[in-house]
């Protein structure tokens, strides 16, 4: 095997870990929409306000720090403190949750019965609310995020892939960071189903997300149930922007990752949950191996910028529903 | 059976031996508007304990608006709904299912994606209790409740004699196949009263008497109040105690089907029945 067939297989992985990173934003996508039929358009601002919050949390910084002091003329900044990241972490899940309460409690329950539409307006509305809120919580400038998770090419990998393709080849460049989100990636999956195939709040939201009234019948309550969802979908944006926000920095374009998650769901349908995974995965893999092969030797190259969104259109034109979306059957 | 609650009536004795008891529900002078139209207007009626109480009329009598303020998916404009002697605030749906009263629908709400087990699983829903927070946590005891209350369930599939179906999603099911899943989903909160919205509706005969069996059986084993709304008048005159008659949302009739079928209105309006 030549080198080059290796390399191949490196972009090959390196595409599966993009596509990991893609499918833990279209996930937080797919929680909501399901139980609620709410497009979520603020699930990016969540992440990037999730990892703000971390962020500030650990480094002890004092939230509206800059309201404070143009009130009264101080000069806070920090506590002086360095939280553990534990700690910052289980506080700031705790903030997410509080989040979804208040969303419920002052939007969702006021817009019950409306059209897709209008609650997909309000969630614009939440985005940019949620976006000058955070600036003004923790400030507007870019911020270093880290949890502790390693970085860099993985050393291990490298020197023990490295036999494989004789002179030339160094072994494969995997980043540590990727297969750490990876593994976080498989498990929250994985949790999330063990929870909602085998408890009862579980069978609760999956009840929701099929029939509203059926649910309502057995002694659902629907605002409960979706305050747990944006909790739930509060903490997958969490995880989203500790990964995210550990590879490139805490700042505003973290929010700009939801569009990148939109090719994934049109891909895997917004209802299902293995689809929001396998979407991310061949988008991941489908626009580095696009560029490896075709984009860089014949199209000049940055091909990965707008090779997902005509996946997505291809997809929309001959399998609207995606890949595993439910079958649009229209009865007359 | 005879515990009398506080504005009850005396029981009384049907003709095949069974004793009903006091009053469990009573729906006081109901009336429910949407918008300008007046869908039910005025309506009296109760719903004893151990009774098995039909409503029927011509369509858009106001029959399902009336099992749905029943179960609160609506809310009367005027009047009070009584249950086991207390004035119930107005309530939502979940509430009202948390108090012991399940339903069923006209146009089937099941779970479609979901298997009949499931879909029956929902059903225990108010009587489990572990919390998020445990369920999350301590994920052995609430393995142990679910557990349990899968025993229930089974012996529920087994009494609707559908156990061939247990692991089928319910949307593949066939019609009559649904219907009684969405039956046993209701038994599974062993409620106090049940309310089917049209439980035969587009059923062949034998379905029918299927299901007549089965309703009969639930009140007769479990002691299940049941009301229910029907147009097949036989099965209607067949299986239930008492009969209330709708008609452009007035109450015309009331009383055993013997009463109800002699009453000149009712043959007027729901029978259509000419007559010189």
């Amino acid at each position: 095997m030549s080198a080059g067939f290796y390399y191949g297989v490196e972009v090959f992985l390196n595409g599966l870990m993009a596509g990991v990173m893609y499918s833990l934003v279209a996930l937080g996508f797919v929680l909501i929409f399901k139980a609620s039929g709410v497009f979520n358009y603020a699930q990016g601002v969540m992440a990037l306000f999730a990892a703000m919050t971390l962020v500030g949390l650990q480094n002890g910084q004092v939230p509206f720090a800059h309201l404070i002091n143009a009130i009264f003329g101080t000069h806070v900044k920090e506590f002086g403190w360095h939280m553990p990241t534990f700690l910052a972490i289980l506080l700031s899940v705790g903030v997410m949750i509080l989040f979804a309460f208040l969303v419920e409690r002052y939007v969702l329950k006021h817009l019950v019965n409306q059209e897709p539409i209008i609650l997909f307006m309000a969630t614009i509305g939440l985005a940019y609310f949620m976006e000058g809120f955070g600036d003004l919580m923790w400030g507007s400038e870019i911020k270093k995020l880290d949890v502790g998770i390693p970085q860099g090419g993985n050393v291990w990998i490298e020197e023990n892939t490295a036999f494989l393709g004789g002179e030339e080849f160094y072994g494969f460049y995997i980043d540590s960071l990727d297969i750490v989100a990876a593994i976080v990636a498989i498990l929250l999956v994985a949790s999330l189903v063990l929870f909602s195939q085998y408890t009862k709040t579980g069978r609760a939201l999956r009840a929701v997300a099929d029939d509203h009234q059926a649910a309502l019948s057995v002694g659902i309550s629907l605002r409960t149930i979706w305050v747990i969802v944006w909790s739930i979908a509060g903490f997958v944006a969490l995880v989203a922007g500790i990964m995210w926000g550990s590879k490139s920095g805490v700042q505003f374009s973290l929010s700009l990752i939801a569009l990148k998650a939109l090719p994934v769901l049109m891909l895997g349908g917004f209802t299902s949950i293995p689809g929001a995974i396998i979407g991310g995965l061949i988008i991941g893999v489908g626009e580095k191996m696009f560029e490896f092969l075709i984009g860089a030797p014949f199209l000049g190259g940055a091909t990965e910028n707008w090779f997902a969104y005509v996946l997505a259109l291809l997809f929309l034109v001959f399998r609207p529903q995606g890949l595993f979306g439910e079958k649009i059957i229209e009865r007359v | 059976m005879n515990e009398m609650t506080d504005n009850s009536t005396v029981g009384y004795m049907t003709d095949d031996g069974r004793q009903i008891g006091g009053t469990m529900m009573e729906m006081k002078n109901i009336t429910l508007r949407f918008g300008g139209v007046v869908a039910i207007e005025d309506i009296s009626f109760d719903i004893r304990e151990g009774e098995i109480r039909a409503i029927i009329g011509p369509n858009g009598a106001g029959k399902s608006s009336m099992l749905n303020v029943i179960s609160g998916f609506y809310h009367p404009q005027e009047g009070e709904v009584w249950f086991h002697g207390e004035k119930r605030p107005t309530m939502r749906p979940y509430k009202v299912a948390q108090q012991g009263i399940a339903r069923t629908f006209q146009n089937i709400a099941l779970f479609k994606g979901m298997s009949t087990l499931d879909n029956i699983m929902t059903g225990r829903m108010t009587q489990m209790k572990s919390s998020l927070l445990s369920q999350a946590i301590w994920f052995g005891k609430a393995a142990k409740e679910e557990a349990e209350h899968r025993q229930k369930v089974e012996e529920i599939i087994d009494f609707l004699e559908i156990q061939a179906i247990r692991k089928t999603p319910v949307g593949r099911l066939p019609y009559g196949m649904q219907k009684r899943v969405e039956l046993g989903r209701a038994l599974a909160a062993e409620p106090k009263l049940l309310l089917l919205d049209e439980p035969m509706a587009g059923m062949n005969v034998e379905e029918k008497e299927d299901m007549s069996r089965f309703i009969l059986d639930v009140n007769d084993e479990f002691g299940t109040t049941i009301a229910l709304i029907e147009h097949d008048m036989g099965v209607v005159m067949d299986i239930s105690d008492r009969v209330v008659v709708m008609d452009y949302g007035k109450k015309i009739g009331d009383g055993t089907p013997a009463e109800v079928l002699a009453n000149q209105d009712v043959i007027d309006a729901y029978l259509g029945v000419s007559h010189d």
